[in-house]
């Protein structure tokens, strides 16, 4: 369970609209089934009646405060999970929003459910979900109420969580917690040890599914063109459809090179995709090789800093070596 | 009505499959469930419904139209259109039947869609009813029994047995084409199933959703209603709900260079997309407030106007389970229409 109430949250949130620090609080709504948060803006000490905070808040406020900070007359008040503040790093070394108008606080995350991880238990016709020590389902099939633990139900991003530090903050609730070691790479190098063909062909299958909704691009904190490329009709790259399965593959690589050391592993993109593809793969494996040729480096870590793919330094491996694989 | 034993069902596919392509839902190894064609030892899913609407068989994503060539100052047109194979669609629930509905309004007034069309004609839908509805489900709002789909053939499936309905002429050749594998008897065990279904589904969390408050005539009572701020106000303007949606069906068309021609083509597009219907003079929907605002208006007022009351909504919940930020119809509709939805 998280370690902060909501009530909290609320209180905080009500008193700084109260007292005109800020006129807008981006905040988790309730939904219609305990689980479908929606990202909303919350103007009034009314409106947050409906905040959320549980095991259900995975969106991440980062990329709202560009649009939110310009319509804002004072500050906007967000929440940040740790993962959260690496992005909002991000996006301020990339001037994205104006710093002053925001207050950030910082809360503690314990990890976020993933309802299909429950609904693969329970199975469909959920009619209510608490969230506490333990997490209890009830469906419409059964009188039976099904508990249970956060770890057991967590996300994927959650379980290989990489840091429960807040790197940026006004203000933080609850306690600071450490940068941790995650086992996020494990399946990148699983990946890595196939052979060539049969990596071809998994990510052949993985992207087969997509559908070129572009919610991975849309929900991303690192996408944050006034254009995209692929959204210019003016541009030969524009293309609304998966053609042929070689654009399949083209849009999401090219994506992953687009980002690549900006990327702050967020794990919103296989968060929201509804094909279930790992996206967040591919940029693990941008990260992970940033890490053996540059050394480690965390995008979003501390603001301004000199991704290694923008930085040139005299001990910058060749690419040459890299690709015949001397070092 | 006629009836084959569940363990025999795999002689029913292939005696199906026979003299028609078939596809049928089977899990993926992400747990999902999407159309496959049918081959020997394929196992049908028994999930609820597909992440994808079968709305592809019809109107897919992608498709060709016409091909130009040219050589010198010459432009020739080559037309591409094929006949389509025969194909059968196994296991498509109420609400996707009746997302056909919706799509034959749309393509098959004049001026006739002929991919469309063409598709159409070759394609025979056996129906499944549906046993457990999830909590997004919604069929009941737009007056689809889930329990009594509708398709060339309805099906029902029991523990031990499949049950088979012909509606139409295409379902009774498909019938006829199945032969001693199947035979005739009578409804009890389906009747028993469909009470089940329909006492679950006065049961379901979203029961009492109603159209009450929209249709064709309400385009002022609601096109510059307040709400609309704070509804599309985190929306990401992807196209998850438009191109799950079982009714979505508007499109764009490209020209491809392929250096010695032109294939002209087809592709889905989203009204939730910067450069959807762009014109010459720019785009008509500058921001996401009324790009949102169109496709639920669309939904629940413009097509009704069009359609003698009938709307372009199922009430399948792909959108509710897939969009990103959890925003979707029955949130508008229930914001919107609150005094009927409360």
């Amino acid at each position: 369970m998280q370690k902060i109430t909501r009530d909290v949250l609320v209180e905080k949130a009500a008193s700084l609209l109260e007292n005109g620090t800020v006129d807008r609080v981006l905040g988790w709504k309730k939904g219609e089934f305990d689980y479908d948060l929606t990202p909303a803006v919350f103007t009034s000490a009314d409106d947050l009646k409906d905040l959320v905070w549980n095991d259900f808040c995975g969106a991440n406020f980062s990329k709202y405060l560009i649009a939110n900070t310009k319509k804002s007359a004072s500050k906007v008040l967000v929440f940040l999970k740790p993962c959260d503040t690496y992005s909002f790093n991000q996006l301020l070394t990339e001037h994205r929003f104006d710093r002053e108008k925001v207050y950030a606080i910082g809360i503690p995350c314990e990890g976020m459910a993933d309802i299909s991880k429950i609904k693969a238990v329970t199975g469909d016709g959920i009619s209510s979900i608490e969230c506490g020590e333990k997490i209890n389902v009830t469906t419409i099939y059964s009188d039976d109420t099904v508990s249970f633990d956060l770890s057991d139900v967590m996300a994927e991003r959650c379980v290989n969580c990489k840091s429960k530090k807040h790197v940026a903050y006004d203000e933080l609730i609850g306690e600071e917690g450490d940068v941790i070691e995650s086992g996020r790479f494990d399946e990148v190098e699983r990946i890595e040890n196939m052979t060539a063909d049969e990596r071809y062909a998994f990510w052949q299958n993985e992207l087969s599914r997509c559908i070129r909704c572009n919610a991975c691009r849309d929900v991303c904190p690192a996408c944050t063109c006034e254009k995209c490329v692929f959204d210019n009709p003016n541009h030969s790259l524009e293309n609304k459809a998966p053609a042929t399965s070689f654009e399949e593959k083209m849009f999401h690589i090219i994506r992953a090179f687009h980002v690549a050391g900006r990327c702050t592993d967020c794990g919103e993109c296989s968060r929201v995709c509804p094909q279930n593809i790992p996206l967040h793969l591919l940029n693990r494996k941008f990260i992970k090789d940033m890490n053996t040729h540059y050394g480690e480096y965390q995008a979003g870590a501390e603001v301004g800093s000199r991704a290694p793919l923008v930085n040139y330094t005299t001990e910058d491996v060749e690419p040459g070596d890299v690709f015949e694989g001397r070092e | 009505m006629y009836r084959i034993a569940k363990d025999s069902i795999n002689l029913l596919f292939a005696k199906i499959a026979e003299e028609n392509a078939l596809y049928l839902p089977v899990d993926n190894e992400k747990g999902s469930s999407e159309y496959k064609k049918w081959e020997d030892g394929t196992v049908m899913s028994e999930k609820l419904n597909t992440v994808r609407s079968p709305k592809d068989f019809f109107f897919p994503q992608v498709e060709n139209l016409m091909e130009f060539k040219t050589e010198g100052k010459n432009i020739q047109l080559i037309d591409i259109r094929e006949d389509s194979e025969d194909f059968v669609v196994f296991g498509v629930r109420a609400c996707d039947v009746k997302s056909f509905e919706v799509l034959d309004n749309v393509f098959l007034n004049e001026p006739v869609d002929t991919y469309y069309k063409n598709r159409r004609e070759h394609g025979v839908i056996i129906a499944l009813a549906c046993t457990r509805p999830a909590e997004t489900c919604f069929c009941g709002t737009f007056g689809i029994d889930a329990a009594s789909p509708a398709g060339d053939i309805s099906a029902w499936m029991t523990d031990d047995t499949l049950y088979l309905e012909p509606n139409t002429e295409k379902g009774e050749k498909i019938i006829a084409l199945l032969g001693d594998l199947v035979t005739e008897c009578g409804a009890e065990a389906v009747e028993a199933q469909q009470e089940s279904t329909r006492r679950i589904m006065k049961k379901l969390p979203l029961a009492d959703l109603t159209t009450d408050a929209f249709g064709g005539d309400k385009t002022e009572e609601f096109f510059n209603a307040p709400e609309w701020a704070t509804l599309s106000e985190s929306c990401l303007g992807c196209g998850t709900c438009t191109f799950v949606c079982p009714t979505c069906q508007c499109y764009d068309i490209k020209d491809f260079n392929t250096g010695k021609g032109v294939i002209r083509y087809r592709c889905w597009d989203s009204c939730m997309y910067s450069e959807f219907t762009r014109m010459a003079h720019g785009n008509n929907r500058l921001s996401q407030l009324e790009r949102f605002r169109q496709r639920f208006m669309h939904k629940l007022v413009y097509y009704p106007a069009n359609n003698d009351g009938m709307f372009s909504c199922v009430g399948c919940g792909r959108c509710l389970a897939k969009c990103p930020i959890s925003m979707n119809i029955v949130k508008v509709m229930k914001t919107l229409g609150g005094k009927n939805n409360g």
